[in-house]
């Protein structure tokens, strides 16, 4: 195994100008479905261009944390995304980690974005903090089981084989366990990218906001990396949850098929997109201490569909 | 066979006994005896960790040697010391924590010049590290309880160094009595081998489990469990600990935390590996079953925390309880069979032992410098300080991020080894048996994002934002040694992070020793720059790999900024108040409300009682007075100690008839007990 350089330098270039795409047409799409015109789905580059340019005030109280945090989150959102294949089965890093690795960088992200909420000492930022680390806290045995679930079916951690063995023709689509623990996942997606009924990404000022309780000292450069990293962290897991359950159509060798595969994992993407829309449009936010209910019943899914594995050998 | 690690070794024991002399002739001078105490114990650190290093490189695969340190003049005992790789191993340990303890300790205790007496602290301080050393080299049982207590007592004056202090004499006297209990039941264990082999030599100990009957081979192991369990933290014998780590001066907090409860791992290694031969499949079930729930209680109770001391202190049970899920899932692939997977399980358990020690004793050390430059141990009176004290508070950050298991320092890479065992251990039965490895695992999952929460809780509240007191204020950076001290832990953290396959290798004699399978080949991809499962399709990371993939992406965010943000300039501002006239340290999130969350799922373990009282003239909206009270309760303390408590008074209160003062009637009691004896025995 080698690392390719090209697959490693085109993947970082979709992760970036696909992510804010994504955020822009779930933002459209749910303001259609809410017979609203909405922003046009490019709002979102529109808006890191704005803040790039914008000059930046940093709270008096902060530290070089503060400073250090945007970039931890905009970089290990970036590198876990080139953990996960996303239109070939090889992922460009997949020999330096698995789903372990992606699941840890994701976390050394939401620690620092936590410590940068915690710096300028705001309330609203200890308590954006405070509940985004208790709710990562509850989503991520759920989101571990399932992934392990998936990872003892294929005998890997490794995302590449996972889904080598999910393409692989003895693999059965709609098993109990692959339903489960799709369900279990999707909740946690839910959970992790601070989406309706968790979290609601379209408030301010809010004392219902978690993630953008975070932001809401960043400006400028900060906080253009900050929005990007989360849009990123979104296109990651959504990569993953698509390509690890539905891998038709990933190009197996680099060139050939790369066409194709970028057309279905498009397609792929605007399904769960449109799923997410659904969910937010359909459901209130819930009550901070009703989202445990929620991810244990995730949770719940997950053991089942390791259960499964065993009832319907 | 080269005698280069014996000779040193015997160096540094030594040099601690050297250590313990100087400090107590220099009594008098308080300065020359903190210099040479810790000096010396410095040197004989560093002969330490020369010596287990090369042992562990050279020679010590094969057989083990034992070497009489001392002419024994009563039959069983010898004083020897053994040098095989487990041993070696764990010395490595003591002898590198020890080294940055020591060096930080010439800074520290200067705050006890004039008010306690260091010779007396040196001496018990190089007593300690003499017998922990010797607690992990000796090669006889007699021997080892010998030093053992040696360890316990030092420990115990160490911990009441502050005797001042109700709550270090508190502390103390609980740390005695859990620590005999625990050693009651060793000796009880040793006893049961005894009976088995003929012989107090760890040799003949060797593989004795097999020829034991299984009534008396399943008591020795719950006697050992017992024993090495309360020494180690294990819940639920783990009720010392928070109370007996916070207590003691910082540097011996660490020296606990990092070192003294890593003994009851190695005993429980020892005894079970070495000793006891083929397990059953129940005591790694057991085994597994203690160390997750030690790890998930030790993490939830760390997050009720606003004591920084006993925060960490409560982490040092959860990381215990990562090891022994290691060691389990080890002892239950050795039932089944699978001594590959076992040796991957040891690894783990190791890495994260010798992880723990440094990132452990890293965070205290840190925390002493912190309480004694805020003279508080409570967060609530912290903050602020990244700016005082910014060279601790680099080193604190980086012991958080590797505590919570975050790539890509070393506490990842050894929980990494771990989820790879119970994985892979999955396919190694098909009874249901198997479902605990996943379910351990997301527990492990959950204990890894819980221990995130608390140091972003530690951190951010002691570190960041505005200080909450005068003293958090005012507070100013600790010394040279202090902080040489922790950056060498630091240091040791990131080697252990980015260098996986290369530390492994110092582990391929202890695996090899105990469980058959030599890994680290097996274990090293791509020159080692990647770390892989036992399997090669089983999965692989590299930290230093994603470390440096990390730097080439930073171009990225800053050629953003050079293309788009060169002319834009920074500005310092208040943090936005919602108008109010600007923001007071009262106003900031509390570390009792960070983990308010956290508190109200879990509150069916916790139980938490809060009392407000408010006084207020006309609304209570404007309250005049307000008295805000939560209080968390300690169910192993309430429901489990208190009772045992009472009933040992009232027993003890009946005995006390029996005591009636009188020298006859104690001559009879033992005339009476001779003669039932002596009957029992016809």
């Amino acid at each position: 195994m080698n690392l390719d350089l090209t697959a490693i330098v085109l993947q970082t270039v979709l992760l970036l100008a696909l992510a804010p795409l994504i955020t822009g047409i779930i933002k459209n799409w749910k303001a259609r479905l809410q017979n609203r015109r909405g922003p046009p789905v490019w709002q979102p580059y529109l808006d890191l261009r704005k803040f790039f340019g914008k000059d930046m005030v940093i709270s008096e109280h902060a530290s070089w944390v503060f400073s250090f945090s945007p970039y931890v989150v905009f970089i290990t959102a970036l590198l876990a995304g080139l953990l996960v294949p996303m239109v070939t089965v090889q992922a460009p890093l997949s020999l330096f980690g698995g789903v372990l690795a992606l699941v840890g960088l994701l976390a050394l992200g939401r620690f620092f974005l936590a410590l940068g909420g915690l710096d300028p000492a705001s309330a609203f930022g200890g308590m954006g903090s405070s509940r985004e680390m208790t709710i990562a806290a509850i989503a991520e045995p759920a989101l571990m089981l399932a992934v392990f679930t998936m990872a003892i079916a294929a005998g890997s951690t490794d995302i590449s084989r996972i889904v080598a063995a999910t393409l692989g023709p003895d693999w059965n689509l709609l098993s109990p366990m692959h339903v489960l623990a799709f369900a279990a996942l999707f909740i946690v997606l839910l959970a992790e990218t601070g989406r309706l009924p968790v979290d609601n990404p379209a408030t301010h000022l809010e004392l219902t906001m978690i993630h953008e309780a975070m932001l809401l000292e960043y400006s400028g450069r900060y906080l253009a990396l900050m929005e990007w990293g989360a849009s990123i962290k979104q296109l990651v897991l959504m990569t993953l949850l698509v390509n690890v359950f539905f891998p038709f159509g990933l190009a197996v060798a680099a060139p050939a098929g790369l066409g194709f595969s970028l057309l279905t994992y498009g397609a792929k993407l605007l399904v769960v997109a449109g799923f997410v829309v659904i969910v937010e449009t359909t459901n209130a936010k819930l009550r901070l201490f009703r989202v445990p209910d929620l991810l244990s019943a995730a949770f719940v899914l997950a053991g089942l569909a390791l259960l499964s594995t065993f009832l319907f050998q | 066979m080269n005698q280069l690690p014996q000779t040193l070794l015997l160096l540094t024991l030594l040099g601690y006994v050297l250590g313990v002399v100087a400090s107590l002739v220099c009594l008098r001078a308080e300065k020359a005896a903190n210099f040479c105490g810790f000096g010396i114990a410095c040197l004989a650190a560093l002969t330490g960790i020369a010596a287990s290093i090369t042992g562990l490189l050279t020679g010590a695969t094969t057989a083990h040697e034992s070497v009489q340190i001392l002419p024994s003049l009563i039959p069983y005992i010898r004083f020897s010391i053994r040098l095989d790789p487990l041993s070696l191993f764990f010395t490595l340990l003591v002898s590198l924590v020890g080294l940055a303890i020591a060096i930080y300790s010439l800074g520290y205790n200067r705050q006890f010049f004039g008010r306690k007496n260091l010779g007396v602290f040196g001496a018990f301080f190089n007593s300690v590290l003499m017998a922990t050393t010797l607690v992990f080299l000796a090669d006889n049982a007699f021997f080892f309880l010998i030093a053992w207590e040696l360890m316990a007592l030092s420990t115990y004056f160490l911990v009441s160094f502050e005797h001042e202090k109700e709550e270090s004499r508190n502390a103390g006297v609980l740390y005695f009595v859990m620590s005999h209990i625990g050693t009651g039941c060793l000796i009880l264990g040793f006893l049961l081998l005894f009976q088995a082999s003929g012989g107090y030599g760890f040799e003949g100990f060797h593989a004795v489990g097999v020829t034991m009957a299984a009534g008396p081979r399943n008591a020795a192991f719950i006697l050992f469990l017992v024993g090495f369990g309360v020494k180690a933290g294990v819940i639920p014998l783990h009720i010392w600990l928070p109370v007996a780590h916070p207590a003691a001066p910082s540097n011996v907090s660490a020296m606990m935390s990092g070192v003294l409860i890593k003994t009851g791992i190695y005993g429980l290694i020892r005894v079970y590996f070495d000793f006891m031969g083929a397990p059953p499949n129940w005591w790694g079930v057991t085994i597994l079953t203690i160390g997750t729930i030690s790890a998930v209680l030790g993490v939830l109770y760390a997050l009720m925390e606003h004591d920084l001391k006993r925060l960490l202190a409560y982490h040092s049970i959860e990381n215990i309880g990562i090891i022994l899920m290691g060691l389990g899932a080890a002892l239950m692939f050795l039932h089944t069979g699978h001594p590959l997977l076992a040796s991957l399980a040891l690894i783990a358990g190791l890495y994260h032992t010798i992880n723990h020690a440094v990132f452990k004793a890293l965070l205290f050390l840190g925390a002493g410098a912190v309480v004694h430059a805020t003279h508080t141990r409570n967060m609530e009176e912290m903050g602020g300080l990244v700016k005082r004290m910014p060279q601790t508070a680099f080193c604190f950050l980086v012991g958080a991020v590797a505590i919570s298991a975050l790539p890509p320092l070393n506490g990842f890479v050894s929980e990494w080894l771990t989820y790879q065992s119970l994985l892979q251990g999955f396919g190694t039965t098909s009874s249901l048996i198997r479902l605990m490895f996943p379910l351990g695992g997301a527990m492990l999952a959950l204990t890894g994002a819980l221990a995130a929460a608390c140091f972003v809780k530690a951190y951010g509240i002691t570190f960041l934002a505005q200080p909450r007191s005068e003293h958090a204020a005012c507070a100013h950076e600790a010394g040279a040694p202090e902080v040489a001290g922790q950056f060498l832990l630091t240091a040791v953290c990131v080697v252990l992070g980015l260098f996986p396959t290369q530390f492994v290798r110092l582990l391929d004699p202890v695996t090899s020793q105990l469980a058959g399978f030599a890994l680290s080949t097996q274990l090293s991809q791509a020159n080692g720059l990647v770390l892989a499962g036992a399997k090669a399709t089983g999965g692989s990371v590299s930290t230093l790999g994603l470390a440096l993939m990390a730097v080439c992406l930073l171009p990225v965010p800053l050629g953003l900024w050079w293309v788009f943000a060169r002319e834009t300039t920074v500005r310092r501002g208040p943090t936005w108040d919602c108008g109010l006239q600007g923001l007071t340290p009262r106003m900031e999130y509390t570390a009792t409300g960070f983990s308010k969350p956290i508190r109200m799922i879990f509150k069916a373990l916790f139980r938490p009682r809060r009392e407000v009282q408010r006084e207020y003239d006309f609304s209570p909206y404007f309250a005049k007075n307000l008295r805000f009270e939560s209080h968390v309760e300690e169910v192993f303390q309430t429901r489990i100690y208190r009772p045992l408590n009472w009933l040992v008074w009232r027993v003890s209160r009946r005995m006390r008839a029996l005591q009636a003062g009188s020298l006859q009637a104690y001559l009879i009691y033992i005339f009476v007990t001779l003669v039932l004896l002596l009957m029992f025995a016809l």
